[in-house]
């Protein structure tokens, strides 16, 4: 989520791993949510509840997740399922390549830090410059991680008292999740473009593509980012900070 | 046991994996301008494609149903109010309220 300083007033302090842990309080509340419906459907893929909350501590990867469980509980390989999952976390590659530039220390330090990152703590350590905060994004994942596990455990022990999740319209959570993330992100028209054309490309793509493949392919959309016109811009925005 | 274990296993190293590769590859460089501009709108379009694939597919065929209604009624939640949580209350009961007409 950019951070925007008003012209003339004075400079606020850096944001600390509490304030990420702050800001991060929305999503992990609607991640805690989708991660209930994980934990019930989990059981129809033959999951033990314990490796149920297992996985969820483990991969922290909620789209993932779903696909393979999905796939699994459907009859499908363990090997299906998680060609699947790769594809599903394919679009942590745009993620991770965008944040690379922003984390300190050797090979295995960033490559642990790159572990915190989920979608919403992303988009919420993005200072919109093209950087990244990285007290937001470690402090946004924590409070998401903490609820995205405890939301399993509850899904997964108490499936048989909360029913089916659709019932509850839990599915509808995660994207409206998503959807929320976007409006706060997308103001002005050449971000509400660039959306409007990854969504086309998703959509285009979502009869012919196994899943996962769509949403990478939309982060091509990002490219309408380097016609001259947006490279002026980001450079005159450079000079200016 | 096997199963769920090769099935947790993998997706755990799978996941590591990817979040990684960026990271390692580029981490510590500077950014030119054209990959900040770039960047700056990855964002809009992984989340405007992640809202449709899940909203208006199921599967892999394109599909209208209660739960698009209650993202949409999110949506317009959260553009009014800036309410993250009452945009997932509102999707999550509008599209239940429907499910159970």
């Amino acid at each position: 989520m950019a951070v925007t300083e008003r012209p003339g007033a004075p400079p606020e302090a850096p944001p600390t791993f509490r304030d990420g842990v702050r800001a991060g309080v929305p999503f992990a509340i609607a991640g805690g949510l989708v991660s209930i419906t994980f934990g019930v459907l989990a059981d129809s893929a033959g999951l033990s509840p314990l490796a149920t909350i297992v996985m969820s501590a483990i991969v922290y990867a909620g789209s993932a997740q779903f696909t393979a469980v999905a796939i699994v509980a459907g009859g499908g390989g363990v090997g299906a399922a998680l060609a699947a999952a790769a594809l599903m976390n394919s679009r942590f590659l745009a993620m991770g390549a965008a944040l690379g530039p922003s984390l300190p220390g050797n090979a295995l330090k960033r490559a642990a830090q790159g572990q915190t990152v989920v979608d919403a703590s992303w988009v919420l350590a993005s200072r919109g410059d093209g950087t990244f905060d990285r007290n937001l994004l470690f402090g946004s994942s924590a409070i998401q991680y903490v609820t995205w596990v405890s939301g399993t455990t509850i899904g997964a022990l108490a499936g048989d008292v909360l029913g089916d999740p659709e019932k509850l319209g839990l599915d509808a959570a995660y994207p409206a999740f998503f959807l929320a993330l976007l409006i706060s992100e997308a103001r002005g028209g050449r971000r509400l473009g660039v959306a409007a054309l990854g969504a086309a490309i998703a959509l285009v793509l979502v009869p012919v593509a196994p899943a996962g493949v769509p949403v990478l392919v939309a982060s091509l959309a990002a490219l309408a980012g380097l016609t001259r016109k947006a490279r002026a811009e980001a450079r005159a925005k450079s000079e200016s900070a | 046991m096997s199963t769920s274990l090769a099935l947790i296993g993998g997706c755990a190293l799978i996941t590591a994996v990817i979040k990684a590769v960026g990271p390692i590859a580029l981490g510590g460089r500077e950014l030119p301008d054209w990959f900040s501009s770039l960047v700056v709108l990855l964002a809009p379009a992984l989340l405007a494609a992640l809202v449709v694939t899940q909203a208006l597919a199921d599967g892999d065929r394109l599909a209208i149903g209660p739960d698009t209604a209650g993202v949409a009624a999110g949506g317009a939640v959260v553009y009014k109010t800036g309410s993250f949580i009452g945009c997932v209350i509102v999707a999550a009961a509008l599209t239940a309220a429907l499910r159970a007409v």
